[in-house]
C-alpha cells in the first residue's frame, strides 16, 4: 500500500501525521494548564486534592503525546530534530526539565514522607505548567520566524548542523531586537492562556464540586482575553509575514504573505484554522457563561484543528517548516530535504497504521474512568496510590 | 583525525551515562515489578482473597514511584540523542528513529492509556477490565524495552542499512533485519528478564525484613512465593541469553570480548579467567599491551564465544596489529582504507556543484561492491588516521575500551548471577514448603543484603554493554567523538549534567525515603 505512493506523498503523510500529534498534544496541555491553577482555583487543601488527583488521570497522556510527537519528528525527519535540539539546546533542556518535574510532581506529592514537602512538588507541577507552555509555544513559533543556523560539510565528507543563533536558543526568546521575538513569546503566552482555559473546562467536566465549578468557569472568562490578543497578534503577524517558500529546484525564497497564501491555496486548511478558532470560541462561551461539561470537548476539538492547522501552514504547500534566516537562508528544513528515506517511511507509515487502535482504547480508558466524576469521597478514601 | 574536542566528547558521554544509570535503576525494578504486581492482582481476581489485593496495592505504591522516575529519566535520554549527540541523530537517524517513534505508538500510549486505571481502577471499572489494565501496564513495559533494546542493539550490531553517499547518512533498507537482528533478541530477553531478577530479589529482601521484623509473616511468605518464582524464571532466561550474547559478543565484537577479558593475544581453546589482575607493560610501541595474571578455566572462553572448546578467540593485539593467518585486518590497515572512503565522499560532495565527470566518477564508486567492500566497509575507522605515526599510533589505541571497567564488571554481573540463583531458590522453596520460620535470620539478612547487590549487578551489566562498545556509537561505523553536537561549549553541558545529576539524585533519595516509609508502614493486613 505505502510502498506505491511516492516520496513526496510519504513526507507529506507524515508532516500531515506529525501536525495531527502536535494538535493533540496542544489540546492535553490542559493537564499543564490545571497545574497552573491549582492554587488560583484551589483554595483549600482538598480543592488542591480534587485538582490534581483529577488532572493525575491524565498527565501521562500529555506526556505521551509530547514524547511521541519528538520521536515521530526523529523518525520522519532527522535532520530537524538534529538541528533544532542540537542546535536550541536551552529551549528544549529547560522544556525537558519541566516534563522531567511533571511526573515527580504528581506521584510524590500526597506521600507524607516524600522529603521536600506537598508544596515543592506542587511548585514542580506549576513550574511545568507555566514554562513548559510558553516554551512549547515559542519554540513552535519559530517554524514561521525562523532560526540561525546551518548545515556544513565535515573533513570526512559527513554533515552536521551548527547553530549560529548566539545563545543556544535562548535567543529566541529573549533576542528583543529581532521583531520576531515578540511574534514567537506571543505564541507562547497564547499558549500559555489556552492551557489555562482548558484546564479550567476539564475540571468544569470533570470535578464534582460547585464550588471549584464555579472558580474555573470564572478563570476561564479572566483567561479569555488575553489568550485572544496573543493569539491574534501572533495569527496576524503570521499571516501578514513573508514566508519562507522553496521550489523545485530546493531554492529557498522570502515571499510575501506566503502563509496568508498557503491558507488560500489549501482551502482545506484554512477551513480546519477558522473552525478551529470558532469551536475554540464555542467551548469558551460554554464553560464561562453556561458551566457545561461540553466546554472542554467544544474547545479541544477546536484547539486540535487550529494546532494542526498552523503546522500544515507551515510545513505543507512548498514552506520551510523549519527555516534559517539571514545569509543561513537557503539551509532552511523543509518536508524534501530534512526526511528520512522512503523505504523508513514506508516501514513507518505501516507501524502508524495502528494508530486507530491507540485512539480507541485511549478513548476506552479515558472513559471508563470518566464515568465517576472525582469528588470529595475518592479524596477521602486515604488510598496510597492516590495524588 | 579532525580536531576533536574530547573534553566536550566526555562531558557529553558522562552525562550520558549518569541518566541512563539512574533511568536503568528504576527501569529494571519497574520491568520485574509490573509482573509480579500482575500475578498477585491475577491471584486475587482468581481467589478473591483481600490477601492479594492488599499485597497487589502494597507493591504497587513501590511499582509507581520507580515507575515515575524511570519515565522522568527516560525522556531525557530520548531528549539527548537531538541535544547533544546531533550529528549521531543526522548520521543514523533513519535507521534509529523508527524504534524511538514505533515505541511511543505502541508502548507508551498503552501505558499511559492504562496507568490510570491499574492505579485507581478498583471502585471505578470492572474487576476483569482492571485486571486486564494491570497485566497492560505490564505487557507495555515489556514492549516498551523491546523497541529500545531493537535501537540499542542496532548501534552494536548494526544491520538492515545503506549508506546513501547523497545524503552522508545511513539508511535502513531491511526492516525486518533490525528488529529481527540476532543481537536485538538476545539483548531483549537479556535485559528485560534482568528486570524480573531485579524484581524478585527486591520483593524476596524486603519480605524477609518483615520476617526479621516478625511482621505480615503470611502476607510476607505470600510475596516470596511470587517474588522467587519469577526472579528465578528470570534467572533462567538471563543465564541461557547471557551465553547467546556471549557467542554474539564474540562474533559481532570481538574488541569488546577481548576487553571483558582482558585478553591480549588470541588463542584457540581460549580460558577463561575467574579472577585476574591486569597490568600494562608501559610499552610506548604498543600503549594496550597488557598482561593478565590469575585464576583460569581451561577453554571455557572458546566455548563461551564460539560453542566450541577449541575454537579460536582474537585478542587485543590480533583486532589491533592483524592477524594474517585467522584473516584478521589490522586496525591501521583499516583507518587507511577508511580514510580513503572519507576522502572519496567529501570529494563527491565538493564535486556535486563543481565537477559533473568527477561526481560521476565518484558517485559510482559507491555502487561498486568491490569498493564498498574492501574501503567503505571501513568508514568509521577513517576517523582515527592521521598522517602524523605518532598519533595515529594514539588514536589506534583508542580502539582499545578500558578493561579493568569490562572486564571486573562482567565477573561481578555473573558472580553475583549465581548468588541470586541460590537465594531466590533457597525463599522459592521454603516459602513452597512454609518453612519460613524464625530460625533463619541470618538467611533473611542474606535477602536483605542481595538488594543493593542486584542494583550493583544490573548496572556491571549495562556498564559491560555500554563502556564495552567504547570507542564506537555505532560500532565500526561511527566513533563517539563523531556523534557529538558540533560547536557545543563544554560549559553547557557541564551544567546540564550537574542540573540532572543534582535533580536525579535529590529525586532518588526522596523516592528512597518514600519507599521506605511504606515499607515501614506494610501492606495492609485482613
Amino acid at each position: 500500500m505505502f510502498e506505491n505512493m511516492s516520496h513526496l506523498a510519504l513526507q507529506h503523510y507524515w508532516f500531515i501525521l506529525v501536525s495531527l500529534l502536535g494538535g493533540f498534544l496542544v489540546f492535553l496541555l490542559f493537564v499543564q494548564g490545571g497545574q497552573t491553577l491549582i492554587y488560583s482555583i484551589g483554595k483549600t487543601k482538598r480543592e488542591r486534592d480534587i485538582l490534581v488527583n483529577s488532572l493525575g488521570h491524565k498527565y501521562p497522556l500529555t506526556f505521551t503525546t509530547l514524547v511521541t510527537f519528538g520521536a515521530g519528528f526523529f523518525a520522519a525527519f532527522p535532520l530537524f530534530y538534529a538541528t533544532s535540539f542540537g542546535g536550541a539546546y536551552w529551549v528544549w533542556i529547560l522544556i525537558l526539565l519541566c516534563f522531567v518535574l511533571q511526573p515527580i510532581g504528581y506521584r510524590f506529592r500526597s506521600y507524607t514522607d516524600n522529603l521536600f514537602g506537598e508544596k515543592t512538588y506542587e511548585m514542580f507541577l506549576i513550574i511545568t505548567g507555566l514554562l513548559g507552555t510558553i516554551l512549547l509555544g515559542t519554540a513552535v513559533a519559530t517554524f514561521f520566524t525562523g532560526s540561525k543556523f546551518e548545515i556544513v560539510n565535515n573533513h570526512a565528507g559527513t554533515i552536521s548542523s551548527v547553530w549560529r543563533g548566539g545563545a543556544r536558543g535562548l535567543e529566541l526568546a529573549f533576542d528583543f531586537t529581532r521583531y520576531a521575538t515578540f511574534i514567537n513569546l506571543s505564541l507562547g503566552l497564547a499558549v500559555f492562556c489556552l492551557a489555562r482555559i482548558l484546564g479550567a473546562l476539564y475540571f468544569i467536566n470533570n470535578v464534582s464540586d460547585d464550588g471549584i465549578v464555579q472558580k474555573a468557569a470564572r478563570m476561564v472568562k479572566i483567561m479569555a482575553v488575553p489568550f485572544l490578543v496573543f493569539f491574534l497578534f501572533f495569527l496576524i503577524n503570521i499571516l501578514l509575514k513573508d514566508g519562507f517558500a522553496y521550489n523545485e529546484a530546493g531554492v529557498i525564497a522570502m515571499e510575501p504573505y506566503k502563509y496568508f497564501r498557503n491558507l488560500i491555496e489549501m482551502p482545506l486548511v484554512g477551513l480546519f484554522l477558522l473552525a478551529g478558532v470558532v469551536l475554540v470560541l464555542a467551548g469558551i462561551g460554554l464553560g464561562a457563561f453556561v458551566r457545561s461539561a461540553k466546554g472542554i470537548w467544544l474547545a479541544g476539538a477546536g484547539t486540535i484543528l487550529t494546532v494542526f492547522a498552523l503546522f500544515l501552514t507551515a510545513g505543507l504547500n512548498n514552506t520551510a517548516f523549519y527555516p534559517a534566516y539571514g545569509e543561513f537562508l537557503q539551509h532552511s528544513l523543509h518536508i524534501q530535504n530534512s526526511s528520512s528515506s522512503f523505504y523508513t517511511l514506508v516501514a513507518m507509515s505501516y507501524a502508524s497504521l495502528i494508530t486507530p487502535l491507540v485512539i480507541a482504547y485511549v478513548w476506552y480508558a479515558w472513559r471508563e474512568m470518566n464515568k465517576k466524576k472525582i469528588d470529595d469521597k475518592e479524596i477521602d478514601a486515604k488510598d496510597e496510590n492516590r495524588y | 583525525m579532525e580536531h576533536v574536542d574530547f573534553s566536550l566528547v566526555d562531558w557529553s558521554r558522562l552525562q550520558f551515562a549518569v541518566t541512563a544509570m539512574y533511568h536503568w535503576i528504576f527501569v529494571s525494578l519497574t520491568l520485574g515489578l509490573a509482573v509480579i504486581v500482575a500475578v498477585m492482582h491475577t491471584l486475587y481476581v482468581r481467589t478473591n482473597n483481600e490477601e492479594w489485593k492488599n499485597l497487589t496495592k502494597f507493591w504497587m505504591i513501590l511499582f509507581g514511584v520507580n515507575l515515575a522516575l524511570g519515565v522522568a529519566s527516560g525522556i531525557i535520554l530520548e531528549f539527548q540523542f537531538g541535544t547533544n549527540w546531533s550529528n549521531y541523530s543526522w548520521f543514523v537517524g533513519d535507521v534509529f528513529g523508527a524504534p524511538l517513534a514505533i515505541e511511543g505508538f505502541m508502548a507508551f500510549f498503552l501505558k499511559a492509556a492504562f496507568f490510570a486505571v491499574m492505579f485507581f481502577g478498583w471502585n471505578r471499572v470492572s474487576k476483569g477490565f482492571h485486571l486486564l489494565s494491570t497485566w497492560l501496564v505490564a505487557g507495555s513495559a515489556c514492549i516498551s524495552a523491546l523497541w529500545i533494546l531493537i535501537a540499542n542493539a542496532w548501534m552494536q550490531y548494526p544491520v538492515g542499512m545503506q549508506f546513501n553517499p547523497d545524503l552522508a547518512r545511513n539508511e535502513m533498507i531491511d526492516f525486518w533485519a533490525v528488529i529481527l537482528s540476532p543481537v536485538a533478541i538476545t539483548k531483549f530477553f537479556h535485559s528485560v528478564s534482568a528486570g524480573f531478577v531485579t524484581g524478585g530479589v527486591v520483593v524476596v529482601g524486603i519480605s524477609s525484613w518483615y520476617l526479621l521484623k516478625n511482621r505480615h509473616k503470611e502476607l510476607a511468605r505470600k510475596s516470596i512465593l511470587v517474588g522467587a518464582s519469577v526472579g528465578l524464571f528470570g534467572l533462567a532466561v538471563v543465564m541461557i541469553s547471557g551465553h547467546f550474547s556471549a557467542v554474539h559478543v564474540g562474533q559481532k565484537q570481538p574488541m569488546k570480548l577481548a576487553a571483558i577479558e582482558g585478553l591480549f593475544e588470541g588463542q584457540e581453546g581460549a580460558p577463561f579467567s575467574v579472577v585476574a589482575f591486569s597490568r600494562s607493560t608501559n610499552n610506548p610501541e604498543r600503549p594496550y599491551e597488557l598482561e593478565m595474571r590469575g585464576l583460569k578455566i581451561p577453554n571455557l572462553l572458546s566455548f563461551m564465544a564460539t560453542n566450541s572448546f577449541t575454537g579460536f578467540v582474537p585478542g587485543i593485539v590480533d583486532l589491533i596489529e592483524g592477524n594474517k593467518e585467522r584473516g584478521i585486518m589490522s586496525a591501521y590497515e583499516r583507518a587507511r582504507r577508511g580514510r580513503v572512503a572519507q576522502t572519496a565522499l567529501r570529494e563527491l560532495r565538493e564535486a556535486r556543484d563543481t565537477d559533473p565527470e568527477e561526481h560521476a566518477r565518484l558517485r559510482a564508486l559507491f555502487n561498486d561492491e568491490v569498493w564498498l567492500s574492501e574501503y567503505f566497509a571501513h568508514f568509521g575507522y577513517g576517523f582515527f588516521y592521521d598522517e602524523n605515526p605518532d598519533v595515529f599510533r594514539q588514536n589506534i589505541a583508542r580502539l582499545v575500551p578500558n578493561v579493568p571497567l569490562n572486564y571486573w564488571s562482567f565477573r561481578i554481573m555473573i558472580g553475583l548471577g549465581f548468588l541470586f540463583i541460590f537465594v531466590l531458590g533457597l525463599f522459592g522453596w521454603w516459602a513452597y514448603k512454609d518453612k519460613l520460620d524464625g530460625n533463619k535470620k541470618l538467611f533473611y539478612r542474606l535477602a536483605l543484603i542481595c538488594i543493593p547487590l542486584v542494583y550493583i549487578s544490573t548496572q556491571a551489566g549495562w556498564v559491560v554493554a555500554e563502556v564495552g562498545r567504547q570507542p564506537w556509537v555505532v560500532q565500526d561505523l561511527m566513533p563517539t567523538f563523531a556523534g557529538v553536537t558540533s560547536e557545543m561549549s563544554v560549559g553547557a553541558v557541564q551544567t546540564t549534567l550537574l542540573v540532572f545529576a543534582v535533580l536525579l539524585s535529590a529525586l532518588f533519595v526522596a523516592a528512597l525515603k518514600i519507599m521506605f516509609a511504606q515499607i515501614k508502614k506494610g501492606p495492609k493486613e485482613g
